[in-house]
């Protein structure tokens, strides 16, 4: 829109559901609610995209089609029919993480309904990240971990894909099941983090950092600006020349 | 909505100097950091807090005469939601061990240390479990883990240097030295870092660092140390969560220990009373609170309400008269305004630029004194890019990563971004981002040790509600290591009181009669209730209409 649309504030109709407020074109369904007059209690969250607090549901008269948004993140269209779904049903499986193992087996013995999938694409099509919701439960009906992991790694776990699933299949818990697999066995391990975590606890800085705990402000200065900066472009080989703190 | 014809045009003075930008940044040539009295010089000329009448003296409390935010000495100057009188505190509506006000990522993150130590655990949030600025962090968290150029020596002075050398340092200590321990306890969990293929963990400058060490999961890290967290907590069956339950006080007994909370719920309106050994205050920030009318990156429910719980109860406030701004907030799209752009974008290479396209500043200085230059080129030198709304911001030049770190980096290392501006209409790895300083972080907050212990015994303080670790200005990727190493040791000692510390006692509420009696001494005569729990963004047209004198029930 231009500046001078903006300067006219054009209304346009909306309908919450199903009730008539007109609202300015430029706002998104959330604000466009709040400019209505409500107050949000549920569906709203972090207000940018990323909790899933505010997945809606909206049609156009005369379309067959059923679009689906964040609300914080989608503009409003006239005569938009929407209604959000700040909470759905889901099935949850608990678990160890200490115990599982990362096979189709635990995904299947924890959501034995991922069979189901019939592979309608409805999920994906309902997915307002443009996640490819259907291609991870076929990795995860492989066993492909790693896939399942990769393909759902934006889900926010707004539940509208379990909303509207026909098999009845909560495709977000079953992602988190496979992330955390990917993480925890899958992913190699970062060794350099183990033995730095040994080295604290044998407490190699001790000294040093109780030292400079007890130094005062001027010194401290000197010590900062005087502080070795990795370049920014250097590589993972890169190291300091002074290594006495290390 | 896509940059209008007039940012088009001024966005081929960006693209007419990026060339001789990316060959120096490739030569490792970088725009001069500023010395400590020039930061210093910036901030004091062009930083919000410094400007006058940007704080105001506390009346009452204890650190009445401190003076801090005037929309924070609002919140702190207002009554309870609740007469005392009327709540009956011998009729118990739950009982626990270890109570947590909060369900982000200190809440979270004590509940499991909590549980494990052997306590049943309830979380009380305001709105969903995981809602919180945690699920929002986007760069990543710090943490020395590479030893051959890295250490906790440097993370402190690191620290130190962000927070002006005003920081507590045990706290500090305390942050540094958990740090790579928070990180593997996150890697055990199935937290996804982005790793090279031996498993090394990638890792970034931030503003403020000596040596890359901000780790980080694409651009999502909060989220996938929220989600993490919280999935955990769910797999645990005596971590009880009650959603849409907000802490409006607390609850002392009569040997001034804590002892609960009153809690509200937001649908029904409804009071209830929690008794427990222990309570943990992990109830984030106060971005909400629009301070000096900034726009905010925080979530919805940052509206401070554990400062004005625990100094109602008697805790002392500190660093609180600082209030970080975030450099990076969206400006245009106006739908998208104030969105956190995450720092990693200049940590990843991206300059800043006025509107010829021209650096004025490192983008790689701590946050105050970044957002103090972006101010200063706006509103003094006056070559900010002014967008149709009227505002004005500083570009900030992502394609350059593309330049630098090959063809789709942008796309690869910053999904969340990319998807949500190519909503918009914009390709941010073709087109630079329109900035401005946005509030992003409550730097101070309830005065707590390195044991998250507090004044009232019993009661414990974790995350961005406490102040201290961070001194005067926090460096980014330290919040999500703070929520998670404060959060740990919270949940922990906290359920070896309820073990071993606690004492029964009669529960009161007479700290909040105390202090609304002070508030009439000192002859604040007011309406005002706190905590404020939401926002109102209600149209005021609609709020004109709203005339109901009388409820009845909960139809309003």
């Amino acid at each position: 829109m231009d500046v001078e649309a903006n300067k006219k504030e054009e209304l346009v109709p909306i309908f919450i559901m199903g009730k008539r407020y007109e609202v300015p074109a430029s706002l998104t369904i959330q604000k466009a609610m709040e400019y209505a007059g409500y107050q949000l209690i549920r569906g709203c969250g972090c207000r940018g995209g990323i909790c899933g607090a505010c997945g809606t549901v909206y049609r156009f008269p005369g379309s067959y089609k059923i679009e689906v948004g964040l609300a914080c993140q989608t503009l409003v269209q006239p005569n938009m029919y929407l209604t959000q779904i700040p909470f759905f049903p889901a099935t949850k499986s608990t678990y160890d993480i200490e115990k599982v193992k990362p096979n189709v087996e635990t995904l299947v013995k924890h959501y034995p309904e991922l069979l189901r999938c019939l592979q309608c694409n409805t999920c994906t099509k309902s997915c307002p990240m443009d996640i490819e919701v259907m291609d991870y439960i076929a990795a995860a009906m492989r066993g492909d971990i790693t896939r399942l992991a990769e393909l759902s790694f934006d889900c926010v776990m707004c539940g509208l894909c379990t909303s509207r699933c026909p098999a009845e299949i909560c495709q977000y818990n079953i992602a988190i099941l496979g992330r955390r697999l990917y993480g925890r066995y899958i992913a190699p391990k970062a060794e350099h983090l183990a033995s730095m975590v040994k080295k604290v606890e044998q407490g190699k800085y001790e000294q040093m950092l109780r030292q400079l705990m007890d130094t005062d402000e001027e010194t401290l200065k000197t010590l900062y600006s005087a502080r070795e900066i990795e370049p920014e472009q250097a590589g993972e080989e890169w190291v300091p020349k002074d290594k006495t703190y290390l | 909505m896509p940059y209008t014809e007039e940012l088009k045009q001024l966005i081929k003075r960006v693209e007419a100097t990026r060339p001789a930008r990316v060959e120096k940044k490739r030569r490792g040539e970088e725009f001069p950091l500023l010395s400590l009295k020039e930061r210093q010089n910036r901030l004091e000329k062009y930083h919000p807090d410094y400007k006058p009448g940007s704080r105001v003296e506390l009346r009452v409390g204890p650190n009445k005469g401190y003076a801090i935010q005037p929309e924070m000495v609002q919140m702190l100057e207002a009554k309870s939601r609740i007469n005392p009188d009327r709540i009956d505190l011998n009729k118990i509506d739950y009982e626990t061990d270890v109570l947590i006000i909060g369900g982000g990522g200190a809440g979270t993150a004590a509940a499991l240390t909590a549980q494990e130590a052997g306590a049943r655990v309830m979380i009380a949030t305001k709105l969903r479990h995981g809602d919180a600025n945690t699920m929002m962090a986007e760069g990543g968290i710090q943490a020395a883990t590479k030893g051959t150029k890295d250490s906790p020596y440097y993370h402190y002075l690191d620290v130190l240097g962000g927070g002006h050398f005003k920081n507590v340092p045990e706290l500090v200590y305390t942050l540094v030295t958990e740090a790579p321990k928070v990180l593997a306890w996150l890697e055990s969990l199935g937290c996804m870092f982005t790793k090279f293929p031996d498993g090394r963990l990638k890792s970034l400058h931030g503003g403020g660092t000596s040596r890359k060490r901000m780790h980080y999961a694409a651009d999502i890290t909060g989220a996938e140390i929220m989600r993490t967290l919280r999935d955990e907590a769910r797999n645990r069956s005596d971590i009880k969560v009650l959603e849409f339950m907000p802490a409006v006080e607390l609850i002392l007994n009569e040997l001034g220990h804590c002892a609960g909370a009153v809690l509200y719920n937001l649908e029904t309106e409804e009071y209830f009373v929690v008794k427990a050994k222990a309570v943990i205050l992990a109830t984030g920030g106060s971005g909400r609170l629009h301070y000096q009318g900034f726009m905010t990156t925080n979530h919805y429910g940052a509206t401070g309400d554990g400062v004005v719980l625990g100094y109602r109860a008697g805790l002392k406030i500190c660093f609180l008269h600082t209030y970080q701004y975030h450099p990076t907030g969206i400006v245009f799209p106006e739908q998208a305004e104030g969105i956190l752009i995450t720092e990693k974008f200049r940590g990843a290479g991206a300059n800043v630029l006025n509107i010829d396209g021209e650096q004025f500043v490192n983008e790689r200085e701590p946050r105050d004194v970044e957002s103090s230059c972006f101010i200063r080129e706006c509103l003094e030198v006056k070559k900010g890019v002014p967008t149709p709304s009227g505002k004005v911001g500083i570009w900030l030049d992502s394609p350059m990563i593309d330049l630098l770190m090959g063809e789709g980096a942008v796309k690869r290392e910053f999904p969340g971004k990319y998807i949500l501006l190519k909503r918009f209409g914009i390709d941010i790895s073709k087109e630079p981002m329109l900035v401005y300083p946005t509030l992003h972080y409550q730097n101070g907050g309830l005065e707590y040790n390195s044991k998250c212990e507090t004044a009232i015994p019993g009661l414990y303080s974790s995350g961005e509600v406490s102040g201290g670790v961070h001194g005067e200005n926090r460096l980014m990727g330290n919040s999500l290591l703070d929520v998670c190493v404060f959060g740990r040791i919270a949940g922990t000692n906290a359920a070896h009181y309820a073990k071993e510390g606690y004492q029964e006692g009669k529960l009161t509420l007479d700290h909040v009669r105390k202090y609304h009696k002070e508030l009439e001494e000192a002859g604040i005569i007011t309406d005002r209730i706190a905590p404020m729990l939401l926002p109102n963004y209600t149209n005021p047209k609609v709020r004109e209409r709203q005339l109901t004198t009388h409820y009845l029930g909960t139809i309003r």
